[in-house]
């Protein structure tokens, strides 16, 4: 199942994940040194265009790796995986810094007073603490574009909701554990809901693009509930206009 | 020229679908694409398509579908289902075809299925496929995140498909021999990536247990059964999924990934289903008992290989349909003893 490397460098375990996928898990918990070497070794693994493999997904402490067994043996590639593991190193800062507009507001933030009585906080100090770091994307993952960001303040870390909501609207900012998200989606959700953004992390149009990319650094700016509606405004203006339903080669 | 399928009703859920989009699995988006890949190929290689082509993907009831343009070719593999083709809106009988052939249809004509028999999956291919831009290098719907496809969405009446053909040439339609799309009871499955989250008695519940399906849908199919005690947390640091990934929740119950699967989770994955078997488990309706059988890697390797010789000898197993005479006696019976008789078994 699991397998320790001989050496004296980065212990990781190998996990099957099927037949078509492993796992390298490098570590036990969530923390930023993991990340750096599972982006690391993402990129290096990258860089080898192996033949046989078909994408690579890292998350919070783990790189899963997509593989064709017939074109590429599984022992082939731990053995590729073995030879980047040699001498990994945490990246260095590649990614970029993001300062996010949220708006707070409690027409918004559903949860807010509720995660305010379970952290012993007043609301606004829900806010100051949520707003008064800068996070850490780890991954991409769940909904398209949704970044997963660390680390949410240890008085903030909340185990997620007993009852998910049925859905959240798309934007809304939430927490669970030592993670935040902004969900681009309407989605079901079991995380608190505190805020909402109007920028898009996820766009189908005019191609499709995710705002964030796992490295990246981000800050989030409070804004009020009148600006909140006015960036959306503006943002829904920008957005390219929606194609038109008959396709190009079919017009009448 | 305008030739397209015409939406008259459209079924449960009616997706365009290809061989799915891989490679952007670190955005969020999983690979998607057909359910049933084997007999997404079919319908193709039975249509004269390339085998990755796009194609209608039908789900538990058929569509109505209207030809507007002069003539096209319709291909049909996976589930068995009555298939009519009436001359017209107001005909309430018309001759029938089987699943696994092709057939000309002409202007004016509609193609009526029925409910799915047995199987939750029916593929439906058109000569030249449908004219239909790629979105990230797939014309497969992806619901979630509503693109791809058509209009990122399922098909809904007064929907007008394009077809790339205003008019197809007559020949000799064609069958399909000797591929068999049945739906399985057990699956095979290697140990998934937390098999550790759950005690030796744990696993041999889940291995000794038949588990009955009882949602479904493109992300995932939730099963019921003796339910899973982890002696770990049920939650983990969220890591990479796979189609076929079997995840227990907290309320120990299992999920089976699917295609358009959520690309990472947070509940230990006790198993995997073995890729040549992912084609197979979305035929599954809902209501079936399955159980799972544990397999190695190196064996999962061998039903792989086993899998693409198999996908290798579809278009070798394409034959002429010949017998026009016994197929026209058919019609004449089905209209005179069952017309206007709607078949409701799945």
């Amino acid at each position: 199942m699991s397998e320790a490397h001989p050496s004296g460098l980065p212990c990781y375990r190998v996990l099957p994940a099927g037949d078509t996928a492993l796992t390298i898990e490098l570590g036990e918990g969530i923390d930023r040194r993991i990340s750096a070497l599972v982006l690391a070794l993402t990129r290096r693994l990258n860089e080898r265009l192996l033949r046989g493999v078909v994408e690579t997904l890292p998350t919070l402490r783990s790189l899963t790796v997509y593989y064709d067994p017939l074109v590429l043996p599984a022992k082939s590639l731990l053995a590729h995986i073995e030879e980047l593991m040699c001498g990994l190193e945490m990246a260095e800062q590649i990614g970029r810094s993001w300062a996010l507009p949220v708006c707070y507001d409690p027409s918004l933030a559903f949860d807010l007073e509720d995660v305010a009585a379970r952290s012993g906080l007043a609301p606004g100090q829900v806010i100051e603490r949520h707003s008064g770091i800068t996070y850490h994307v780890y991954m991409l993952g769940f909904l398209p574009g949704q970044a997963y960001m660390g680390d949410v303040p240890a008085e903030l870390a909340l185990q997620r909701r007993e009852i998910p909501r049925q859905r959240i609207p798309p934007g809304s900012l939430a927490i669970a554990t030592t993670m935040t998200c902004i969900f681009p989606l309407e989605t079901p959700c079991g995380w608190h809901v505190i805020g909402r953004s109007p920028v898009a992390l996820w766009q189908t149009r005019p191609r499709p693009h995710a705002l964030l990319a796992p490295g990246d650094e981000v800050t989030f700016r409070p804004v009020s509930l009148r600006e909140y509606e006015s960036l959306l405004a503006r943002a829904a203006e920008s957005a390219p206009r929606v194609a038109s339903d008959s396709p190009a080669g079919a017009a009448a | 020229m305008n030739a397209a399928l015409r939406v008259l009703s459209p079924g449960l859920v009616t997706t365009l679908q290809d061989l799915g989009r891989p490679g952007y699995a670190r955005l969020g988006i999983p690979g998607g694409g057909a359910l049933d890949p084997v007999a997404l190929r079919a319908a193709n290689a039975l249509a004269g398509n390339p085998q990755d082509a796009g194609a209608l993907e039908v789900t538990y009831a058929g569509p109505a579908l209207a030809i507007d343009a002069q003539s096209a070719r319709l291909a049909f593999a996976g589930a068995d289902a009555a298939i009519e083709i009436l001359s017209g809106m107001d005909a309430t009988c018309g001759r029938t075809v089987e699943t696994m052939r092709s057939v000309r249809v002409q202007r004016g004509q509609i193609v009526r299925i029925g409910p799915l028999i047995r199987s939750a999956l029916l593929y439906i291919a058109v000569e030249g496929g449908f004219e239909v831009e790629p979105v990230l290098g797939s014309v497969s719907t992806y619901l979630r995140g509503g693109f791809g496809g058509w209009q990122g969405r399922a098909l809904v009446a007064g929907d007008r498909l394009p077809l790339r053909l205003d008019s197809v040439r007559e020949h000799e339609e064609q069958r399909l021999e000797g591929l068999d799309l049945a739906v399985p009871t057990r699956l095979r499955v290697i140990d998934g990536p937390q098999i550790d989250y759950f005690s030796s008695e744990e696993i041999a519940a889940f291995f000794s247990s038949e588990y009955t399906v009882c949602a479904a849908d493109r992300m995932g199919m939730r099963l019921h059964g003796r339910a899973l005690r982890h002696s770990r947390s049920f939650d983990i640091a969220s890591d990479g999924t796979a189609p076929g990934s079997i995840q227990i929740s907290g309320s120990g119950q299992p999920i089976v990934l699917l295609a358009d699967r959520q690309t990472t989770g947070g509940s230990p994955k006790i198993a995997t289903v073995v890729s040549a078997d992912l084609p197979a488990l979305g035929r599954i309706p809902i209501g079936c008992k399955i159980g799972f059988e544990r397999v190695t890697i190196e064996t999962a390797e061998v039903l792989r290989r086993a899998l693409f010789a198999e996908i290798d000898g579809i278009s070798s197993g394409i034959v002429g349909l010949g017998a026009g005479i016994a197929e026209r006696a058919t019609d004449l019976l089905r209209c005179n003893l069952i017309s206007g008789v709607v078949d409701a078994c799945i």
